[in-house]
């Protein structure tokens, strides 16, 4: 499954990211944000609503190019290598079925065993040959994340994959992408504003401030994924409530 | 979409409707008894004479050439340039007054140009006809070039989607109704221009046999070709533009 060089560590440094508003002096988004990303490992963004997430997202998948800063990965520029995105919407394009929306972000060299794997694993074969308009978000997710490693990404990047799905179907959602860290080597970055899914999911947790965005805090998890036990998951958060509690209080 | 009921009792509609214009049709003519206004039965056996001769399939022929001709033409040039315009603010500065220009110069100034300056050629006619059609596609296909979702974009460059995957799978489908609309609209304006310009410079299709026949002042003919040319029409829009776009918005309609 591993090609060489598949997944690197990521760096990103943004100095400065600055949109122009409409009466002259523009808002910024983020300042100072630095941080890496450890090769083969998920680390959460977490910060409160509006804190510029998305804009670091789009910035590190070379969608945004307007800034002061650096991203590499694996010491070479992000942008040529491959990515997965996961959108925020599941951005699927509706007037193509949903195995062609995977099928269309594979790269030539993923075989069909391989495609056919992932589709069984997200619990969406059968639905293949559905549009997206006949999907159900949950559904039409899991083919969003299936045609993010579809893509055999060096990064994947995941933007508030839970959001506006019922608890049920946000916990079913999250161990298919526990599962899918686990078995999968592969460097990933999820944005979200839950603490909760972040402890489920990431090795390391970055505490994000409100506009402006930058770093307030680091940490990593020591328990592996796979051993975190709901009692576990609980008392990490409450940890995390504590730290920021108290970083507020100072 | 309603149930089969509703669409067989509108077709029945429909279906009256003709029947009682072409019975009103009967029965004028019978009162003026006049060369001028003929029945609908004198009409029909011109058809089938001019059918039996061969000079009727032919002339159509012709003119559905120029037709299919003048809108393939007017469709490739109009959209390429209506989805230039829509993508870019410069371009899109730059080509406008052209474009007012030419949504307001008469056709019939076209053609008569295209003629002048190209000779009575097939081309200058097909082209004259094209000309006269590239506004409206433009003016169409760049407000859809203009609705284009920046997140679908986003998506193409996420997962660096080639030039033509991207054209095929993201750009031309959004554009799909903007197509139908031109196209729609591009049908039934290009044959009428393609009339004129075939009485004005051409020696064959319907125009041509109109032209003729005018002289001649035999009505007979002119409503003859005239009727079986839109049947025609009608015929194209039914049988080929509708099932068309029926299937190329198959996953809206499943939706709803």
């Amino acid at each position: 499954m591993q090609r060489a060089g598949a997944s690197g560590t990521l760096r990103v440094r943004i100095d400065d990211k600055t949109y122009p508003g409409a009466d002259g002096d523009g808002v910024q988004a983020v300042r100072g944000l630095a941080f890496s990303a450890a090769s083969n490992s998920c680390t959460a963004l977490v910060g409160p609503s509006g804190c510029g997430k998305t804009t670091i997202l789009k910035i590190i998948a070379g969608l945004d190019r307007n800034f002061a800063g650096e991203i590499s990965l694996n010491g070479t520029e992000a942008d040529t290598s491959r990515i997965g995105f996961v959108f925020q919407e599941p951005t699927l394009l509706p007037w193509r079925s949903l195995e062609e929306n995977v099928r269309l972000a594979a790269t030539p060299e993923m075989r069909e065993e391989d495609l056919e794997a992932l589709l069984e694993q997200a619990e969406i074969a059968e639905f293949r040959d559905r549009f997206p308009g006949e999907l159900s978000l949950g559904l039409a997710r899991r083919a969003s994340i299936v045609r993010a490693l579809a893509a055999r990404p060096d990064l994947l990047l995941l933007d508030e994959p839970f959001v506006s799905l019922d608890s049920e179907t946000a916990a079913k959602l999250r161990r298919l992408v526990v599962r899918i860290l686990d078995q999968r080597s592969v460097t990933a970055l999820l944005v979200t504003h839950d603490l909760a899914e972040a402890v489920e999911l990431a090795d390391r947790i970055i505490t994000l401030s409100p506009r402006p965005a930058h770093v307030k805090s680091e940490r990593a998890l020591s328990t592996p994924r796979a051993k975190r036990t709901p009692a576990m998951l609980k008392k990490y958060q409450a940890q995390f409530e504590r730290a920021a509690k108290a970083a507020k209080a100072n | 979409m309603t149930g089969g009921l509703n669409s067989r009792s509108s077709h029945f509609y429909q279906f009256l409707s003709i029947a009682a214009g072409l019975l009103l049709w009967y029965v004028l003519a019978l009162a003026a008894q006049s060369p001028l206004l003929p029945g609908p039965q004198e009409v029909a056996a011109f058809v089938v004479k001019k059918t039996m001769t061969g000079e009727m399939p032919t002339q159509m022929g012709i003119t559905l050439a120029r037709v299919v001709a003048a809108f393939v033409i007017a469709m490739a040039i109009g959209s390429g340039i209506g989805l230039v315009m829509g993508q870019s603010i410069v371009a899109d500065r730059w080509a406008d007054p052209w474009l007012i220009l030419f949504l307001n110069v008469p056709a019939l100034v076209i053609i008569i140009m295209a003629y002048v300056w190209f000779g009575l050629t097939e081309a200058a006619a097909i082209g004259a006809v094209a000309v006269n059609k590239i506004p409206n596609v433009v003016v169409t296909v760049r407000e859809g070039a203009r609705a284009l979702d920046p997140k679908l974009d986003e998506l193409a460059r996420v997962y660096q989607l080639s030039g033509v995957d991207r054209l095929k799978h993201v750009v031309l489908p959004q554009l799909q109704p903007y197509f139908a609309a031109a196209a729609r609209s591009g049908i039934s304006l290009i044959w009428k221009i393609v009339l004129v310009v075939e009485l004005l410079g051409r020696s064959n299709g319907v125009g041509f046999q109109l032209y003729l026949y005018f002289q001649l002042f035999d009505v007979t003919a002119i409503l003859g070709y005239t009727l079986v040319f839109v049947a025609l029409m009608i015929a194209i829009e039914l049988f080929l533009v509708q099932p068309f776009e029926r299937h190329a918005t198959r996953w809206r309609i499943r939706h709803a």
